[in-house]
């Protein structure tokens, strides 16, 4: 059985350029042992599910501070015609409450606001990561 | 009678200020030092040991150098600040609609922000639709800018265009100035977002072209609005951008100073001269709910500032000399948790930029950590301004705290701090190189790295967030304002109609000439930026043509 450290891809997608957050988050993740995929802002989605195949990542989380948060559906679409419907993805940031339940019933697994512990995101990708290599394997 | 003042002393030897000590250590326990956000340890009592600076050369009178208590004479007491909200959602009649409502309520001065879209360099079908108008008003054409200042009286009004190279926002203004038979010469304001640095370090939201065209097209900017807007401010350097990615405030007025610095030697090297293109500088702070500190963060850069233009470039004009500031009270302070609490945070925000001596004052609203504030929100920002200068009275003194032993001694040491930092940064060959290597990208991230593990580890306390917290449910929140769709889908069939109807021809020579001046160095990017948008391009066309002839910037990201 193997016991490598969840690899994740931090992104952003769409018209925002703000990543203050996503470079914490990811800098924080690296430190506390994951493997840290990062790419600047402005992803295409295309350009995304690629990396995400290519990187074989268990979790790809998307940084969202000006509703590019309202793309992620299209990015929900993407993975899952690629076939990469396992790829838990998770969404953070600045997310209004409709929009929250909207991503949740689109397949995200887990929105999280300003003001969370950086603790609990490495928790949430932790346990992400172990369910889905239970189910591939 | 003749009973000593010092009575309760153990010892005829000990001094008041021995006394304090002994006294402070007894009842203080555990005491840590406190340091601020800049990293300076602050002492429990400031006394005058603390300061012996002299009145004439540190502080001054308000309007004369070095500026320490204000630049101007009569200060907030002449002439209050501008309320400047930033606004900006849906298509160019919402925006209008809600500009005409604010402008009514006592704002006294417009600004406009573009949808990201427009930020990118984009018109609204080359993007997601499910993203237009979210973040601010879609203006692509003369037209729109035409709809978006209808019913303002342009040769009146100060208008603050969030406007990033090629400055097409401009271009559009003017265009609809010329079709109104406004003068030029009339119009007043700001090219807010024109200091691409800071595009390029901190929140890489709004460079669309690469560097070193970006370098250029903001000269030839600044040259145009010196022959032709003598009322227009072209050059905003802005600290907002690198403070609100975790720039400490030293770092980040000390990022602002050198970027003006590599500005102005840019118009130098340009063969302008200092008095002619100094005047013009604005600058553009974010303002953090640590009070004292901003306030000598700000009273601070002023002084060097006053120093930098008098000793390195020589101006002879008081007007170049001067410190323009507009304030933006901080987002990133405000929490999601119990949003009304932000109303207080805003409150000490903004008492910290008008005590810091401010010309113009955006205060958040409590919402803005939710989404786009709603109109709610937004009067309260509004009302928040009206209050404290007209209920509080902190309008009533220039500079009252000057002359606190720890207001003077906090400004020295904030900026011995600044000093610090720009040292380094002309060590790395001046801003411009200095964001090349990526040194402002470095700090900025390794601060706010620092600023969250103290947030977590409970040593900087956020009520509500670490502390204080109460169980909140969902539908305490109120519903957040988004774009009406049926009116963003008839605004693009409309901006389709326009861009058919057009004259084919004068669209192609105005792309032409824009091609050419990008190609010919001594041609004037920006007068061909203007006569484009005259013609007709719209700012998606304009940002194409200029990707293509002088690159697309890319995002220098560290982690």
């Amino acid at each position: 059985m193997t016991t490598h450290p969840p690899k994740v891809l931090i992104t952003k997608i769409g018209l925002d350029g703000h990543d203050r957050g996503s470079r914490v988050v990811a800098s924080f993740l690296r430190d506390a042992g994951m493997e840290v995929v990062y790419t600047p802002p402005w992803q295409d989605i295309p350009a995304v599910v690629k990396l995400a195949l290519e990187e074989d990542v268990d979790v790809i989380g998307v940084s969202s501070l000006a509703t590019d948060h309202l793309i992620v559906p299209k990015l929900m679409r993407s993975l899952g015609e690629a076939g990469l419907a396992d790829i838990a993805v998770i969404v953070g940031g600045i997310v209004p409450d409709a929009d929250e339940t909207m991503l949740l019933e689109a397949g995200v697994a887990k929105v999280f606001h300003p003001g969370s512990a950086l603790e609990d995101i490495a928790a949430e990708i932790g346990r992400l990561t172990s369910a889905r290599r239970a189910v591939n394997a | 009678m003749n009973k000593p003042l010092d009575a309760g002393r153990l010892s005829a030897q000990e001094t008041g200020a021995e006394q304090w000590q002994r006294e402070f250590t007894a009842g203080v326990v555990g005491g840590k030092p406190t340091r601020n956000r800049s990293g300076i340890d602050v002492k429990p009592l400031y006394t005058p040991e603390d300061w012996q600076g002299d009145y004439g050369a540190d502080l001054g009178y308000p309007g004369q150098p070095p500026y320490t208590r204000g630049i101007y004479a009569s200060m907030h007491r002449g002439r209050t600040w501008s309320q400047r909200q930033l606004i900006g959602l849906g298509t160019p009649t919402d925006y209008n609609a809600r500009l005409l409502d604010m402008i009514a309520q006592g704002t006294t001065a417009v600004s406009l922000i573009p949808c990201n879209s427009v930020f990118r360099g984009y018109d609204m079908d080359e993007v997601h639709a499910e993203l237009l108008g979210t973040c601010g008003v879609v203006a692509n054409t003369v037209e729109h800018m035409e709809q978006c200042l209808a019913g303002v009286d342009l040769a009146r009004t100060s208008c603050a265009m969030n406007d990033p190279s090629p400055f097409t926002l401009l271009a559009l203004m003017l265009a609809t100035a010329k079709k109104r038979g406004v003068d030029w010469n009339k119009l007043s304001g700001t090219s807010n977002q024109s200091d691409y640095l800071s595009h390029y370090v901190a929140n890489h939201m709004f460079f669309r072209i690469a560097l070193t065209g970006a370098r250029r097209i903001l000269t030839d900017h600044i040259e145009f609005c010196n022959r032709h807007l003598p009322r227009w401010n072209p050059m905003s350097v802005v600290g907002q951008h690198t403070q609100q990615a975790g720039a400490t405030p030293a770092e980040s007025m000390a990022f602002t100073l050198s970027a003006a610095i590599q500005y102005a030697e840019d118009c130098r090297e340009r063969g302008m001269a200092p008095d002619a293109y100094l005047p013009r500088f604005t600058f553009f702070f974010d303002i953090s709910v640590s009070l004292f500190e901003e306030i000598a963060k700000f009273r601070a850069g002023r002084r060097i500032w006053a120093r930098i233009t008098r000793e390195r470039f020589g101006a002879r004009d008081p007007r170049s000399w001067r410190f323009k500031f507009h304030g933006q009270t901080s987002g990133v302070d405000l929490t999601r948790q119990q949003p009304l609490n932000n109303i207080a945070r805003v409150t000490v925000q903004a008492i910290a930029g008008i005590l810091g001596g401010l010309q113009s004052l955006h205060t958040d609203a409590y919402d803005e950590a939710l989404s786009c504030p709603t109109e709610f929100g937004a009067r309260i920002a509004v009302n928040t301004q009206n209050i404290l200068r007209e209920e509080a009275h902190l309008t009533d003194v220039i500079d009252p705290l000057g002359g606190s032993y720890y207001i003077e001694a906090l400004t020295d040491a904030m900026e011995e701090k600044i000093l610090a930092v720009m040292a380094q940064v002309e060590a790395a060959g001046g801003m411009y190189a200095a964001v090349e290597q990526g040194l402002p990208q470095k700090m900025i991230g390794a601060s706010a790295r620092s600023f969250q593990e103290k947030v977590e580890s409970g040593e900087q306390t956020v009520v509500g967030v670490n502390a204080y917290q109460v169980e909140e449910g969902r539908g305490e929140r109120q519903a957040l304002p988004t774009p009406d769709p049926a009116k963003m889908r008839s605004h693009i069939a409309a901006f389709t109609a326009y861009k058919a109807a057009r004259s084919a021809s004068a669209v192609q020579a105005a792309q032409d000439g824009l091609a050419a001046a990008a190609a010919d160095p001594k041609q004037n990017i920006f007068e061909h930026v203007v006569e484009a948008a005259s013609a007709g391009c719209t700012h998606g066309e304009i940002c194409a043509t200029l990707r293509r002839e002088l690159g697309f910037g890319q995002p220098l990201v560290t982690v």
